[in-house]
């Protein structure tokens, strides 16, 4: 990584910083960005399509890195709601908790959380890997069609309610499981997904797959029938 | 010997003979009646409104010399590239999923040769599409099913559904039949399964969180695109003044007599308002914030002629939308293929079973062999007439209104047959003075 180029968001606006992301080249050489005084601002560093590293010296509000492509984004400091929504590659790491709907609808790249994040945490997700540090709230992994969600800590009541394929990892304590998710026995193949994505997350050698539970789809609400009206 | 007079059997007009059947489908299978388009009742609608045309006080234009512009321009508040139509009737979303590709290709065609816009729909864009449509609106649904950066990069404008017409607060249905590999693998689904799309968007929730969304999209695509906000028809002047708040550069407002292509019933039925109650209070909240013909208007729901379509531009409407009429023009219900919609149970004109995927007209099907049936180039030129007719026909109706573009029609234009049109549009009863809710 090139010397950061430093942008300061006290003297410059959202549109200036953004614009001056997305109009890099693929094979740019100002690979490293470092955003002062973001101060909560909203669609930091939204709509990256190359590969740098944007470093964000604060809390971030709504939507950071959305859709991000290829770039590293890291939150030094908390994220807001929707940070990583629709991620398709690369990765963003918040250093802080992050907010409601974290990583929603992500089809691919990895979200690292340190801390806690929110409800919703990886709803509808579409193929993304998550994996959160502390815990998430209710409703994780709603509606979750592909990808990973792996909890270090607890998950909060109705954790992947209407699930699809996703694969959901969770460490701790689970406060209940949604319609249609249930507790999977995890196999050498999961043992080995969840390995790599620890290692992807750099938490290789801190705590090991069979401190989880695998939790999934129990493929009964796939079709609509009749005796299946009170799950929902 | 004479037998007594008796009474003849006579039906309740509570519990008709529809009402008889349902009940009994119900018991029989224990799910509710699934369908495709839009609602079947009989409703107030344009159908209840006239135009006065020119007299003594009132000045016609010449119908063959004369010029009655029709072009729009829509999002020109905040985006970098307003989009410009040739006419004031667009393509509504409809999903590739809902419809074959050769269906979506199809409108693509037409609207390109008519020089107006066409929609995605929940399952993201297909090539097809955008190569056939000179202007493309991607729809940005709460399933976010195929949604990604480069299709918003490579669409001319953004329409944020937040719902639609025939179930406003309800989320999509693509029954397994019509799960396909293809739609499968664009909306990241296993094949077969029965899908239910959400009903709330994900990452967002109120006018509040909409206006950070609304930015969220605005700097993912440098402020380049329209941004759409599409709500079904329910509360109009609240939706209206709130997408405008939150910064939408046009409002699109769907009746409940749109279309969809698999929704309850029930839902259809009963949940939503006509168009034609819609529009005058949309209408006010764009006037009372300034923004009326700045934040353009579009309203859709059984429209079906160029009267419709002048109809809803008289109240104040910058465009329209079609969905359901459009499918007609590509073949859709066409009376050739009557007797396999005999085989299906039904008949040609009614048949709304457009969630089971066996469309004989090869339209709303994802079977390779029924949607084969549908050549888009014949297709897409069938729309494309059918377009030019219904602007043909708006035209010839505002020239007789002495008015040089569509957008100056104007409710004074109009009157109503009916009370309750009178009510809803909020123009005399004919022969009146009288509009309910005024005084005299």
């Amino acid at each position: 990584m090139s010397a950061p180029h430093s942008f300061d968001l006290a003297q410059h606006s959202v549109r200036e910083l953004n614009a001056a992301l997305h109009a890099l080249a693929p094979s740019t050489n100002a690979t490293g960005w470092l955003v002062q005084n973001p101060d909560g601002r909203h669609a930091l560093a939204a709509g990256l399509d190359v590969p740098v590293t944007v470093e964000i010296a604060g809390h971030a509000g709504y939507y950071c890195a959305g859709m991000n492509q290829h770039a590293t984004v890291i939150v030094h400091g908390s994220a807001g709601t929707g940070v990583a929504e629709n991620m398709m590659s690369g990765r963003v790491h918040v250093q802080g908790d992050a907010s409601q709907s974290a990583g929603a609808t992500a089809h691919g790249g990895l979200l690292l959380i340190d801390g806690n994040a929110s409800a919703r945490c990886g709803i509808s997700l579409k193929g993304a890997d998550i994996v959160v540090k502390g815990s998430v709230g209710h409703m994780a992994a709603f509606m979750a069609q592909a990808g990973t969600l792996v909890v270090l800590g607890d998950a909060g009541d109705s954790l992947g309610d209407s699930i699809y394929e996703a694969h959901l990892y969770v460490r701790g304590r689970v406060a209940s499981l949604g319609a249609d998710c249930i507790e999977v026995p995890m196999t050498a193949a999961d043992r080995a997904e969840l390995q790599e994505k620890l290692q992807a997350a750099g938490l290789d050698g801190q705590v090991r797959p069979d401190e989880f539970r695998r939790y999934g789809s129990g493929r009964t609400l796939y079709h609509f029938h009749v005796d299946n009206a009170a799950a929902y | 010997m004479d037998q007594a007079p008796r009474t003849p059997p006579r039906f309740s007009a509570t519990f008709d003979p529809a009402t008889l059947a349902e009940i009994r489908r119900a018991a029989a299978t224990g799910i509710y009646d699934i369908r495709g388009g839009g609602t079947k009742r009989k409703l107030p609608h344009f159908d209840d409104l006239l135009f006065l045309g020119a007299s003594i006080s009132r000045y016609p234009l010449e119908g063959y010399r004369e010029r009655c512009g029709t072009e729009v321009v829509l999002g020109a508040r905040h985006a970098k590239k307003p989009i410009t139509l040739k006419i004031p009737i667009t393509i509504a979303g409809m999903s590739f999923g809902s419809l074959s590709a050769q269906a979506k290709e199809a409108l693509g065609r037409g609207a390109s040769l008519a020089g107006t816009s066409t929609t995605t729909g929940d399952g993201g864009m297909t090539n097809e599409e955008r190569g056939h449509s000179s202007v493309l609106v991607y729809q940005y649904l709460p399933s976010r099913y195929g949604m990604n950066p480069d299709d918003l990069r490579r669409a001319d404008a953004i329409e944020i559904v937040i719902g639609q017409g025939a179930k406003p607060g309800g989320g999509g249905m693509l029954l397994g039949q019509k799960i396909s590999p293809r739609v499968a693998a664009m909306r990241t689904l296993p094949e077969g399964i029965d899908q239910r799309s959400a009903c709330r968007h994900p990452d967002w929730t109120g006018p509040d969180d909409l206006e950070i969304k609304i930015e969220e999209l605005r700097e993912l695509t440098d402020w380049q695109k329209p941004i759409y906000v599409k709500v079904g028809a329910s509360r109009p002047y609240y939706d209206t003044a709130l997408a405008v708040k939150s910064g939408a550069d046009v409002v699109v407002i769907d009746g409940m007599q749109g279309g969809t292509a698999a929704t309850q019933e029930v839902f259809i039925e009963h949940v939503g308002i006509p168009i034609l109650a819609a529009i005058r209070p949309a209408v006010r909240a764009l006037q009372e914030l300034g923004m009326h013909r700045k934040v353009q208007l579009i309203v859709s729901g059984g429209i079906r002629s160029g009267a419709d379509v002048a109809k809803a531009l008289a109240l104040g409407a910058d465009a329209v939308s079609i969905g359901t009429a459009a499918l007609v023009a590509l073949g859709d219900n066409d009376p050739a293929y009557e007797a396999e919609y005999n085989a299906l149970g039904t008949t040609a004109g009614a048949y709304d079973d457009w969630h089971e995927g066996r469309d004989p007209a090869g339209i709303t099907t994802q079977d390779p062999v029924l949607a084969a049936r549908l050549d888009p180039v014949l297709a897409g030129r069938r729309l494309a007439n059918y377009l030019a007719v219904l602007t043909l026909e708006a035209q010839a109706i505002a020239r007789a209104c002495g008015k040089s573009h569509l957008h100056n029609l104007e409710p004074e234009d109009l009157v109503a047959l009916t009370i309750e049109a009178a009510a809803m549009a909020q123009v005399p009863l004919a022969g009146t003075s009288w509009i309910p809710g005024q005084p005299l």
